[in-house]
């Protein structure tokens, strides 16, 4: 899941940008409304996390812009100014939710799971495919009765799959799920983490279409 | 006291003055006019019995000594009859007769003839005598007094008895004019009674008597100003909130990820950057509380030496200077430059002073220096700090000391904070904060001028 950080504080935005990724997100920090516009143009980001002031205005305006433009990107405001009013002026121009500064790492994380879980229609944590259950929050999964863990890498992957059981999913498209802009990507890290994950759930869980890239097959065989 | 009820009082007190001042004046009148016609009716009624008795007409009892009545022929109506009363006298002093009703006193006991005051059984009496010296008589007609003050004091009761009576309706009719003289006041009132405390919008617009509308317009101004102010206050509250809840956050997030990081490189990436935000912090917190201090500071100016306050200020920052690699020096007095103390605040001075310096050494690249050089002149005094940094933008120059404003990309650290403390001391100072393009970096100058009030 990857997701874009909106805030101008360097430190801040490191310490989102380095705990998002300790807890299985893919994280790019951004410092302006301008670098944000072009990183939404450019990348196809699963939730965005917007701080209010920002030197180049305020994160409100982009806010504005996005939905006015239609997008549906799930968006968690962050703001210093944790005052009633502002949630709501927040709130009803678009986000999804609202954290005050000083936050708690791991709420920020289980809020933006929250989102991305509300967004897919899905309203239980864990995701169940094919007989495997994993859980987002723990970076688990079980199946018939086996505790699995999995490498945030891994289960980015994994999720990325399961997300869309059914469909084809192209190397690039997986990598750019794996790494954010600032990390640098190992050539066959795709094909290593798919063995990975076949060694835990078995060689028929992902399969591999030749030339195209990898999928999950429906639970009832029916793909091609 | 009301409003209502002053004025009311004065209008009730100054119409009470004005019928007062008029029933004196009328009575006084009255009675000049009530004496002037009984005078001469005295004098006519005395002449009058003095030819009558020449005449004959009058038989006098002279011998036995009993005096004879006189029938009163002077009467004019009821109230007052039987009050003018006639003797005659031998000249010798015998009571010759005398009309019904006169006292039993001698009416006159002076020899003169013509009018006197006298009196007669404790009673004041107004007497004409004549005296007909061809029958050796004296003919005295009296008036009691108390018959004329009667006649003024019925003129003076037929005055002010109606306005007796209608002073509670003028004192109404005064009552509801001034209420109603007054109702532009009262709305205005009202107005300001119905606002909430919040509510700095100006007054409802629509006619107003002239001498309230300054009122209005003064009460509008205040608000214009204190709505400026609040949205000032309100400005510079929402800037602290996140220039302060920012770092804390990043403080915060630091630190669980160095308790949640996986290996060492993760976990010291994390401790340093939380190093770095405390400075960061540190500096923050210090900065406002100057803000405050320079502030709410009492200006007391004192002898001041510059040059030691400029070492002490270098002194201070030479550590910071060292550790970024930049050179910290002062040039010195101008030459030519008076070298006498400046009568300046120390504090706030220095304050400035520091504020400019670090700035200029968190600006200038690393092997950059930053150069100090000061002038004094008679009643103040300039310095000027140079540096090699990339100088203030065009764009950002106005707005460089409005709080919280910092240059994007600017030097790290920045609060927005510096420019702001010394702006505000050089005010308070009554000095100015130039900033000159440097050829290169950025040129600060604090020109001091003569210190008010003291």
């Amino acid at each position: 899941m990857r997701i874009l950080v909106v805030e101008d504080d360097a430190i801040l935005a490191d310490g989102i940008s380095v705990g998002l990724r300790l807890s299985g997100f893919t994280a790019d920090p951004v410092e302006t409304l301008a670098d944000a516009r072009a990183a939404l143009e450019a990348t196809a980001f699963d939730a965005l996390v917007l701080d209010i002031m920002l030197p180049d205005g305020t994160g409100l305006t982009l806010l504005e812009e996005m939905r006015r433009a239609g997008s549906t990107l799930p968006v968690l405001l962050l703001s210093a100014r944790d005052q009633v009013r502002d949630r709501v002026r927040g709130l009803d121009l678009g986000a999804d939710d609202y954290l005050g500064k000083p936050f708690d790492l791991e709420e920020l994380a289980a809020r933006l799971r929250a989102m991305l879980r509300r967004r897919g229609g899905q309203p239980r944590a864990e995701r169940q495919c094919n007989g495997l259950s994993v859980d987002p929050a723990t970076l688990t999964g079980r199946m018939h009765g086996a505790e699995l863990r999995f490498s945030r890498r891994e289960f980015a992957l994994l999720w990325a799959l399961i997300e869309h059981p059914g469909t084809i999913l192209s190397k690039p498209v997986l990598e750019e799920r794996l790494y954010g802009w600032q990390e640098e990507i190992e050539s066959n890290a795709v094909e290593v983490h798919i063995h990975k994950l076949r060694a835990k759930l078995g060689r028929g869980f992902i399969e591999t279409v030749r030339g195209l890239g990898y999928r999950v097959p429906r639970q009832d065989g029916a793909a091609t | 006291m009301s409003l209502r009820l002053r004025v009311f009082l004065l209008l009730v007190l100054a119409t009470a003055v004005v019928w007062l001042s008029a029933v004196l004046w009328i009575e006084t009148s009255t009675r000049a006019q009530v004496e002037r016609v009984l005078d001469a009716r005295l004098a006519e009624a005395a002449r009058m019995v003095s030819s009558l008795v020449s005449d004959h007409r009058v038989e006098l009892a002279a011998a036995d000594g009993g005096a004879i009545p006189l029938p009163h022929p002077f009467r004019f109506g009821e109230g007052y009859s039987r009050q003018l009363s006639c003797q005659i006298w031998s000249l010798d002093g015998q009571l010759v007769g005398q009309s019904d009703g006169a006292p039993d006193g001698q009416l006159s006991t002076g020899d003169t003839e013509g009018w006197s005051d006298s009196v007669v059984d404790g009673e004041p009496w107004r007497v004409f005598s004549v005296v007909n010296a061809d029958l050796g008589l004296r003919i005295m007609v009296g008036d009691s007094m108390a018959v004329r003050d009667g006649l003024v004091h019925d003129v003076i009761e037929g005055l002010v008895l109606p306005a007796l009576i209608l002073l509670p309706l003028l004192g109404g009719l005064i009552w509801l004019s001034v209420a109603r003289g007054l109702a532009p006041l009262e709305r205005l009132a009202a107005a300001l009674a119905q606002r909430s405390p919040a509510d700095l919008s100006p007054l409802p617009s629509g006619p107003l008597p002239r001498e309230v509308r300054p009122v209005r317009e003064a009460l509008d101004g205040l608000f214009d100003r204190l709505s400026a102010a609040r949205d000032v206050e309100r400005d510079f509250t929402t800037y602290a909130a996140h220039e302060l809840k920012t770092p804390l956050a990043g403080l915060r997030t630091q630190a669980q990820v160095a308790r949640i990081a996986p290996d060492e490189a993760t976990r010291d990436a994390a401790l340093a950057a939380i190093e770095t935000s405390v400075a960061r912090t540190d500096r923050m917190v210090r900065q406002l509380l100057d803000l405050a201090e320079v502030e709410r500071a009492e200006i007391v100016a004192a002898p001041c030496n510059p040059a030691a306050l400029i070492a002490a200020t270098l002194t201070d920052l030479q550590p910071l200077a060292a550790r970024r690699g930049v050179t910290l020096r002062c040039e010195g007095p101008e030459e030519g430059s008076e070298q006498r103390e400046w009568l300046t605040n120390g504090f706030l001075l220095a304050t400035a002073l520091r504020n400019v310096v670090e700035n200029a050494v968190l600006a200038s690249p690393e092997g950059g220096a930053v150069v100090i050089l000061w002038s004094g002149h008679p009643g103040g005094g300039e310095i000027t700090v140079r540096d090699s940094g990339p100088g203030i933008p065009e764009a950002l120059r106005d707005r460089a000391t409005d709080r919280f404003v910092r240059g994007a990309g600017g030097a790290p650290g920045g609060s927005g904070l510096g420019l702001s403390i010394v702006a505000s001391a050089m005010e308070r100072l009554n000095g100015t904060l130039r900033l000159d393009p440097g050829v290169p970096g950025q040129r600060v100058s604090l020109v001091l001028g003569e210190m008010r009030g003291t």
